[in-house]
């Protein structure tokens, strides 16, 4: 289980293969990236600039796939993220999860994405065409990451 | 002391990112904190009246109740978009 927050972008097949690479009971591996779109809410975006709370969003992400471990029996999980200045097109996350079948890993994947959503750190300031502006949460995030309690 | 942390829109509506306080007396919890703070007047005040403001007490999502002592560092920020 690991989990980084970089400002470099990340090379998605290079990280499912060294996430598996050497395990032979992996039988599925499930993976999620997220992507800088060019327009949110109706207006276009050019840039967007992600701020985190340092050492706080390390302890939340590893918190979260510690958790998506104790519900499901995964075998290893990585969750990147990245900071600072992004452009439409970019990476901004990828969560993978190594398991032995298909349903624990979907699920993991999900609920890893949907906790992320609404438990780390993490801010989004668009640059649009009508100026920059912090980017609101969204009462879909937080419906998403509570359906998996109680 | 305590470690104050300001991020992303509340950050610029303050004016500041951090702050170094002592320990204001009876003040005992995270809601004592947002009083003292408000107090100040002008910006600070907002820190009452925003709705989804959220915090973090030693690096852990904290509540209104949770239990400040000398030394602790303490995050105020609007709700988390990242993703």
């Amino acid at each position: 289980m690991a989990v980084r927050v970089q400002e470099a972008d990340f090379d998605v097949g290079a990280e499912l293969a060294a996430l598996r690479q050497g395990n032979r009971q992996i039988g599925a591996l499930a993976s999620f990236v997220g992507l800088v779109r060019d327009v949110n809410d109706g207006v276009g975006v050019s840039e967007m600039t992600l701020e985190h709370y340092p050492g706080m969003t390390e302890k939340a992400l590893a918190t979260i796939v510690s958790e998506a471990g104790q519900r499901w029996p995964i075998l290893d999980a990585l969750v990147i993220h990245r900071v600072g200045r992004l452009l439409p097109t970019d990476q901004i996350v990828l969560v993978a999860v190594a398991g032995s079948h298909r349903g624990d890993v979907f699920a993991a994947c999900q609920f890893i994405m949907d906790y992320l959503k609404t438990r780390a750190p993490f801010w989004k300031r668009e640059m649009t065409s009508a100026g920059a502006r912090w980017v609101d949460a969204r009462a879909a995030d937080d419906q998403a990451a509570e359906r998996w309690q109680g | 002391m305590l470690k104050i942390l300001y991020f992303a829109g509340l950050r610029e509506t303050l004016g500041q990112g951090s702050e170094q306080l002592e320990l204001p007396g009876g003040v005992v919890d995270v809601a004592g904190l947002i009083a003292f703070l408000a107090a100040r007047g002008g910006q600070w005040a907002r820190l009452t009246t925003l709705r989804n403001l959220r915090y973090a007490v030693n690096q852990e999502m904290a509540r209104p109740d949770s239990t400040l002592r000398a030394g602790d560092e303490v995050a105020f920020f609007p709700p988390v978009t990242g993703g």
